[in-house]
């Protein structure tokens, strides 16, 4: 029981992560009918937002230290941080310590005008063109981004910690009344689902209760008889794809705890997000959401070792498993329209 | 020859010329080894085959690599137990990736557009990652199948060498090659390359002929309506699952032929990365052309093979004509381009592409075909052509 | 109809007479060589077939480092570097053989299809007598059976698997680096010393090859301390996320998680146990333990914090203070202003074991270098008295146990030696059962 409870926290906080980017896919997707292979390269962007900011942070001063040696045998030169001489050592440390949180105030500038700037500097142009050119265009542009990344930081993931004071685990099952040490659940990764939940009820809140978004629900639905109501809803639709791009990076941010990040970590999230939103049928917001935490759920289920020895390999395929057996039960997903990417 | 043209049969006559002058063509540009042609061959068919299923009838599949995976898989197998000779290791691996490709598509083809993409591209995942894993016993997981020397081998004479025969036809190794040097050119005709070269061309014939036959028609035909095709009464799942299998039987030969010209069968050919190569050479050659595929194929194999080897030692020695400071510019500039940076590169021609040539590089060749050709008729930009 | 038959038939024809000639390839290749590329010219070219793309593309560029580094001190330029310390003398600074060495680079990938078109391209046309390079296993012995088929030698990099010197040995490929049974053999005994006898230890694995062997050689050499093997759980090479894996480690009554994992997958499981907060956990009376039994520097930087205190093995480390090893962090260190990684260390010496092999043997025929390296015995390159063993070409030599650093004084301090296990209990008879199942066959000249 305790086993089971653990593994549904888990596939939450795994879920997390996939409804985050599955959610942006969904509402380019839905909003300007691109397949954005590119969507999971903003992801990694976004978590590359909060190394630089650490990075930033870490600028430095060079002091050498006579008293010792570097690997040469030369005296050591120690590296001391801008922040720290500028704020002292106490603040400065804790000034890169929150390097993490701190970036999300970053990022979200940042994407939005990164997804800005490929709506209209690209991906407008691939509105009338067939997906397959529309996949073209984004898979090679997120080589392209991967490998500025990967100019500039290397190949090997990047340690970007948490601050202190979220390090370490809470005891869950204490709580509810099971033995010490049966749930126990890292502070950050409830942070991490937490977060997610909140960016995820405002993104529907901001549809469902805005004018904006009421307008951009009608575009969805039927983007010609709203543009001959006379609205610019190309406009609109273009800040939507900056906020999915925004939307993709705070889950890049976040997840750098919890995974140190490196440039291919976007190709990694990219097919099983596609898989993720088509689960939850295509241009179907709630359908990516309730599709990712699912997924989340079941892998988890599945890496347990009772299940394991059961099914040998289960963890391998369960994914792709319960993607088949859903879309031939359910012809377009947990919740798809029909006729949308059906031809 | 009935229902081919007298385009069509130039255009075979063309390839097939280009196809066997391969060696000499590709020497001046450093592609001109056995390895790069065997690939350009192998893929080139690869793409072919999966242009029947995509070009043809719209249906984008993520998830071909695992019938080239399967195809390879079993070619070695039959290596390994049977003998040496490549015939009964293609036909295998044709047979088995036949199978594959029926149960795989006859699940799949129940769903259309993008479900259809995601069921092949899951079907695959899990083929690599059992193959990669719990499948070890038949698959040898992470280093992947290989010849030894305690293989049975039934049908061939006992082998007393001390190293592992190399395949062949009745007798003809696949792996001999005759050298010629002529102005300070190596050129290297292969036994393997022009075995598969043949295959190649063939299978191309194949495919020109699918193209012009009332089923290559009932094809395009549920590329282009497949509903109003259902509303006239017509069933199209037999036509699209047989395309499916066609191509995956394309897909299976390739992979057999990578066996035979490179004994070696690993998992991570069935992976996704692999499937959407596929995807990209085809998109990037030109969608449901027949040339196009085959070119994408070459496009891309260059790349993978000769960019990835300019290293910044390569560089210097291009650029010591220049002068000091400029020719360590230039090595500064293309040192992110070539070598460990040659997949920016790659993502950058995608773009550049994709962007300019909207039916890939046919269109490019088209182009300038018809800049050549017809300055008096009116600017034919036809409409680039739509997928779906 | 009619037509293309013909043409068809005509084509096939004219391919079988075409396929017939070329049966006889040596007509044509008319100065025959005596083996396959050998150099005729005043060059000599090697073949560096590295990751430069993929997770591992910085562990690629560091064993290019140290390949650049070796080439310029087999030409005499540089200050020589171990070949000044390396007990046999018979390289000369004037390349190898009297001739200059030049050297060709590629991809591998980290994958064996497009490591295996590397080589080719490197053998058929670039005319490499040597591949050498490679950052895992299921590459090395993929490649190492190509050149075994081709007719090169094979000097393998990084590689950690028992297999590649075990069951896929191969007469032309030879490997410097150490594997899982001597990480086992060198950790049991300082885990022991360390944690006590009477341990429940919880292994995750990477489900492949490399991490069965791997985690087969841990368990084995710490049972035989004591050590009780709780449970064992594979996980999907893909896993980028091991939550799930690890939540429940701490309920499983196991006070010790050994992680069979190199690369990325290691980074985020050790991640992924720190955050769950198990070293900060008693079980059974005792302090929660992680174990990495294979650390790389290089990747242990991506872990952070997270490595510190945490015991594994290790080939070499820039902080060894022989001569052998001071002189490469030297000379390496000055050219790039930051210590070598294990994984430059051990092709840097493969390369000039390689050198050394022919200036021996007086040719670059393969045969002649395999007969002049098998049980080879030599010093001075690092890691002390060391042993290219003739049964089944693998080096043996002391192994490292190493510690992350608690109090790092820069960035590349990150690992400690905690002690230098000696060759005798590490060494194991070449028909081990971890081992067998392989042979070497004879050395392919190619021609």
């Amino acid at each position: 029981m305790d086993a089971i409870l653990l593994q549904i926290l888990n596939g939450l906080d795994k879920g997390s992560a996939y409804a985050l980017i599955a959610l942006g896919l969904t509402l380019i997707f839905g909003t300007l009918g691109v397949v954005n292979f590119a969507h999971g390269a903003l992801f990694m962007i976004g978590a590359f937002c909060a190394v630089t900011l650490q990075k930033v942070f870490n600028l430095y001063s060079v002091v050498i230290d006579p008293t010792k040696t570097d690997f040469l045998g030369n005296p050591l030169k120690v590296k001391v941080p801008y922040v720290e001489t500028w704020f002292g050592e106490m603040a400065g440390q804790a000034i890169i310590n929150w390097s993490v949180p701190l970036a999300i105030l970053v990022a979200i500038p940042v994407m939005v005008t990164i997804g800005y700037v490929m709506e209209r500097g690209l991906i407008k142009h691939f509105y009338k063109r067939p997906h397959a050119d529309q996949i073209l265009v984004t898979f090679g542009l997120a080589i392209v981004l991967q490998e500025i990344i990967k100019a500039f930081y290397g190949a090997n993931p990047i340690p970007t910690p948490a601050p202190d004071v979220f390090k370490g685990s809470f005891d869950f099952g204490v709580l509810i009344g099971f033995d010490e040490n049966s749930i126990i659940y890292p502070y950050w990764r409830l942070i991490y689902f937490v977060f997610s939940a909140l960016v995820i009820g405002l993104v529907f809140a901001f549809l469902q209760f805005t004018t904006f978004g009421m307008v951009v629900r009608a575009g969805m639905a039927d983007r010609e008889t709203v543009g001959l109501l006379g609205i610019n809803i190309d406009r609109r639709f273009t800040l939507m794809f900056g906020i999915a791009a925004a939307v993709a990076g705070l889950a890049g941010v976040m997840y750098t705890p919890i995974n140190p990040p490196n440039y291919h970590m976007g190709m990694d999230f990219l097919v099983l997000s596609f898989v993720v939103v088509v689960v939850g049928g295509m241009g179907s917001l709630p359908g990516a959401v309730l599709a990712g935490f699912l997924l989340g759920v079941l892998e988890s289920f599945a890496s347990m070792n009772e299940v394991k020895t059961l099914l040998p390999g289960i963890d391998q395929i369960i994914i792709y498993l319960v993607a088949i057996a859903i879309l031939l039960t359910r012809p377009r997903g947990l919740m798809g329209r029909a006729g949308v990417m059906e031809d | 020859m009935k229902h081919l043209t007298k385009n069509d049969r130039l255009l075979f006559i063309f390839f097939t010329i280009m196809v066997l002058a391969g060696p000499i063509i590709l020497a001046p540009f450093g592609a001109g080894y056995p390895d790069l042609l065997q690939r350009f061959a192998i893929f080139g068919l690869f793409a072919v085959g999966f242009n029947i299923l995509f070009g043809m009838t719209g249906y984008l599949s993520f998830g071909h690599a695992a019938f080239l995976g399967v195809g390879s898989y079993s070619a070695v197998w039959m290596f390994k137990l049977l003998t040496m000779n490549v015939i009964p290791a293609l036909f295998l691996s044709v047979v088995i990736s036949g199978l594959f490709a029926l149960l795989i598509g006859f699940v799949s083809l129940r769903r259309s557009g993008i479900y259809f993409s995601i069921l092949t591209l899951a079907f695959a995942q899990m083929s690599y990652n059992l193959a990669y894993s719990v499948l070890t016993p038949i698959t040898n997981g992470e280093t992947g199948l290989q010849l030894n020397l305690s293989d049975p081998r039934i049908l061939d004479a006992a082998n007393t060498t001390g190293s592992i025969p190399s395949t062949n036809l009745f007798g003809l190794t696949m792996n001999s090659t005759a050298k010629f040097e002529l102005l300070g050119l190596v050129f290297q005709f292969n036994v393997g390359f022009y075995f598969c070269a043949l295959i190649l061309i063939a299978g191309f014939y194949i495919a020109m002929r699918i193209a012009r036959s009332p089923f290559g028609l009932m094809l395009l035909a549920i590329k282009t309506n497949q509903t109003r095709l259902n509303y006239t009464g017509v069933n199209t799942r037999p036509y699209t699952l047989a395309a499916f299998v066609i191509s995956g039987m394309y897909a299976g030969l390739a992979g057999g032929l990578m066996a035979i010209t490179d004994p070696l069968a690993g998992a991570e050919r069935m992976q996704w990365t692999a499937s959407g190569e596929v995807v990209l050479m085809t998109i990037l050659g030109g969608v449901g052309t027949l040339l196009g595929p085959v070119l994408g194929a070459g496009f891309i194999k260059y790349f993978e093979n000769i960019f990835s080897k300019i290293n910044d030692s390569v560089l210097e020695s291009w650029f010591s004509f220049l002068p000091e400071g400029l020719s360590d510019a230039m090595v500064f500039v293309l040192h992110f381009f070539v070598g460990k940076g040659w997949h920016l590169t790659l993502g950058l021609l995608f773009m550049l592409v994709v962007i300019f040539l909207p039916g890939g590089l046919m269109e490019g060749g088209t182009r300038l075909y018809n800049a050549f050709r017809s300055k008096d008729t009116k600017s034919s930009k036809d409409e680039p052509k739509a997928a779906e | 109809m009619s037509r293309i038959t013909t043409t068809r038939r005509g084509l096939l024809k004219g391919g079988a007479t075409l396929g017939a000639g070329l049966a006889l390839p040596t007509i044509f290749t008319s100065p025959a060589a005596a083996y396959l590329n050998e150099p005729k010219g005043s060059t000599v070219t090697l073949g560096f077939n590295v990751p430069q793309t993929g997770p591992y593309a910085d562990e690629g560029a560091d064993e290019l480092r140290a390949y650049l580094l070796a080439v310029e001190h087999l030409n005499g330029e540089g200050d020589g570097g171990m070949m000044n310390t390396f007990s046999s003398k018979a390289l000369k600074g004037n390349g190898i053989l009297g001739k200059k060495v030049t050297y060709v680079t590629g991809d591998t990938q980290t994958k064996s299809d497009a490591a295996r078109a590397s080589a080719k391209s490197m053998i058929e046309k670039d005319g490499a007598v040597m591949i050498t390079g490679g950052s895992s296993s299921g590459v090395a012995v993929a490649v190492q059976a190509l050149c075994q088929e081709a007719g090169v030698i094979f000097m393998a990099g990084l590689t950690h698997s028992n297999d590649t010197t075990g069951k896929d040995r191969k007469a032309n490929g030879f490997r410097h680096f150490f594997n899982g049974y001597m990480s086992g053999a060198a950790l049991a005994p300082v885990l022991e010393k360390m944690y006590g006898k009477d341990r429940r230890a919880y292994h995750l694995t990477a489900d492949y090859n490399w991490g069965w062997t791997q985690q087969e050689s841990i368990a084995a050499a710490t049972e035989a301390k004591g050590w009780e093997t709780v449970n064992n759980v594979t996980t999907p090479l893909t896993t980028t996320d091991f939550s799930s894996y690890v939540a429940p480690v701490l309920n499983s009554g196991a006070d010790v998680l050994v992680l069979n994992h190199y690369g990325g997958n290691m980074i985020n499981s050790l991640t992924s146990a720190v955050q769950f907060g198990l070293r900060d956990k008693v079980v059974n009376g005792k302090n929660f333990e992680i174990v990495v039994p294979l650390y790389s520097r290089l990747m242990a930087r991506g872990a952070g914090e997270n490595v510190k205190g945490i015991f594994g093995s290790t080939n070499w480390h820039w902080s060894l203070t022989d001569a052998g090893s001071k002189a490469f962090v030297k000379s390496f260190g000055e050219k790039y202003g930051f210590p070598p990684s294990q994984a430059a260390h051990t092709v840097y010496c493969q390369t000039l074991l390689y050198a050394d092999a022919c200036e021996r043997a007086g040719t670059f025929n393969p045969c002649g270098v395999v007969e002049a390296l098998e049980g080879f015995k030599f010093d001075g390159l690092g890691n002390g008295a060391t042993e290219y063993r003739a049964e089944d070409h693998q080096c043996f030599k002391d192994v490292l146990v190493v510690k992350g650093k608690e109090n790092p004084t820069s960035e590349f301090d990150v690992l400690e030696i905690v002690e230098v296990t000696p060759r005798e209990q590490v060494e194991y008879a070449p028909d081990h059962e971890m081992f067998s199942g392989g042979a070497l066959g004879t050395c392919n000249p190619g021609a």
